[in-house]
């Protein structure tokens, strides 16, 4: 049977209610959450400080680093606390795709860590994860020209979908679920994350990182939203 | 920087001209050489060779128990070790990120593509199945690992054979192998690396190049069952912090495809 209705009833290019809070963690110098629908990751940024080992030092400029990681009970089978081939991997894109907005050469000699914390997941947590750690680096005072939208797209079947959830990744039937977690520099629109697990022809990938793209920008609104409301607040 | 930065504008200057040192073109590979059957004690193997890039890949086969959520379905475990002895930038230890990713998308073009029929590794559902080792080690390393990985675990499988399960006692009898090889189709997956240096793309890069490389996306395809003119894209992965333009994505998107075309006409060849 063709994928012709969301399981949870969106449309098809419509992401989950999403939300967004800077501000979350107190001892972090930057701190955000970030959610859509029922998966949540939160991000805390600590630096620019000076990096150890002192060899790994760059005097032309900083380094970011990420550490992605989920709790053990954000998933239905318990996850093993401690680092996994996968956490490390997504740690390792999730940096790929904030490095491009952070001026790293104004901190040289130090490091910026961004810890992200999957707190609850229904797909998709990479993307929640690096919407977060874009806020929390802003939310850090760090000199950034844009910030970073993500956003998953994939197809289902025949039917190229935005922000898919658990149930759609798993859906076998047709041509199944291909995942596609993107995302995009708020201002340059270029594309600092793309993976890819699936089946998809080269003119299906375009149709969804065009409504990727699309989605992206309802992204950056909350995020943009999220940081006006700590001015207010304070 | 392990190469110099004079070196790094050395070969800008070349590619600006669409030259290469060793006067490849942009999007040419190097001499592919492929060997099967590399090692006894594998249930299959190879040693695949991209100019001076040199890797082996072994399949052991055990059995195991299936995940909660595939009861049915064999395992699959891709594993790659960079080794010291195959570059001065390697170092000894457990797998660093740079294995652990090469691992992963070896792993998801496989898995993706369906090249292993898992339903048919049940040995009994919920219980038992039959499970599927891939190890690749780097000998030499010259650049573009990713696709000489790929290449070397697609080759290793399909000269797998079975070993022989002793249903007494519930084990493999390892040693002694069937004449029965891997349930695989036909939708052999490969991969292509695309490397961009300024505004230039291009493929199989030695390790000079690599090293000189912003940004680095593979791609991993194979032909769709049942419709065989239908080439599609199971795995993608964009790698270093450098971004891309959507418009770049497409393009390479489509070369990806010739290229997917021509490295599988190669790889016939080879094997007579």
């Amino acid at each position: 049977m063709a994928y012709t209705k969301r399981i949870d009833g969106r449309k098809f290019n419509e992401t989950r209610k999403m939300e967004a809070k800077v501000n979350i963690i107190k001892n972090a110098d930057g701190s955000a959450l970030f959610r859509f629908g029922d998966t949540i990751a939160i991000a805390a940024v600590y630096g620019p400080k000076p990096l150890h080992p002192q060899h790994l030092r760059n005097p032309e400029k900083g380094l970011l680093r990420c550490n992605y990681d989920m709790i053990s009970f954000s998933v239905s089978e318990r996850k093993r606390p401690g680092p996994t081939r996968r956490s490390q991997e997504i740690s390792k894109v999730s940096e790929w795709a904030l490095t491009p907005i952070v001026e790293l050469e104004k901190y040289p000699n130090t490091v910026i860590d961004v810890h992200i914390i999957v707190l609850q997941a229904n797909a998709s947590t990479r993307c929640a994860g690096i919407n977060a750690a874009a806020l929390a680096l802003a939310n850090a005072g760090i000199p950034m020209k844009q910030l970073v939208s993500s956003v998953s797209v994939g197809k289902i079947d025949k039917k190229v979908v935005v922000d898919l959830i658990k149930e759609e990744e798993d859906y076998r039937e047709g041509e199944g679920s291909t995942d596609i977690p993107l995302a995009f520099l708020s201002k340059s629109g270029e594309i600092s994350l793309l993976q890819l697990d699936g089946k998809i022809r080269p003119k299906e990938l375009d149709e969804a990182i065009k409504i990727g793209r699309e989605a992206s920008k309802e992204v950056y609104e909350i995020q943009k939203r999220a940081l006006k409301a700590v001015g207010e607040e304070k | 920087m392990k190469i110099s930065d004079l070196m790094k504008k050395r070969i800008q200057e070349f590619l600006d001209e669409e030259k290469r040192f060793d006067n490849r073109k942009l999007l040419e590979f190097r001499k592919i050489e492929i060997e099967t059957g590399v090692s006894k004690n594998a249930e299959g193997s190879a040693r695949v060779k991209i100019g001076d890039t040199e890797v082996i890949a072994g399949v052991k086969i055990d059995v195991t128990e299936p995940y909660t959520d595939h009861e049915d379905e064999g395992t699959l475990m891709v594993v790659a070790e960079l080794l010291p002895l195959s570059s001065p930038h390697f170092e000894p230890g457990p797998p660093r990120i740079e294995a652990i990713e090469l691992a992963r998308i070896v792993d998801r073009g496989l898995r993706e593509s369906g090249f292993i029929d898992f339903k048919k590794l049940c040995v009994k559902k919920g219980e038992k199945v039959f499970g599927v080792c891939v190890d690749i080690y780097s000998i030499n390393n010259d650049g573009n690992l990713i696709d000489a990985s790929c290449l070397a675990a697609v080759s290793a499988l399909k000269t797998a054979r079975m070993p022989k399960y002793d249903t007494k006692l519930e084990r493999i009898k390892y040693g002694e192998l069937t004449s029965k090889g891997l349930p695989l189709t036909k939708n052999l997956p490969l991969t292509i690396t695309f490397h961009k240096i300024g505004e230039k793309i291009l493929i199989d890069p030695s390790s000079e190049e690599e090293e000189t490389s912003e940004g680095r996306i593979s791609f991993a395809l194979s032909r769709n069952p049942g419709k065989k003119e239908d080439i599609v894209i199971n795995a993608i992965q964009k790698g270093n912090p450098k971004t891309f333009e959507e418009k770049e994505i497409f393009e390479i998107a489509e070369l990806a495809v010739e290229k997917f075309k021509e490295l599988e006409k190669r790889i016939k060849t080879k094997e007579k």
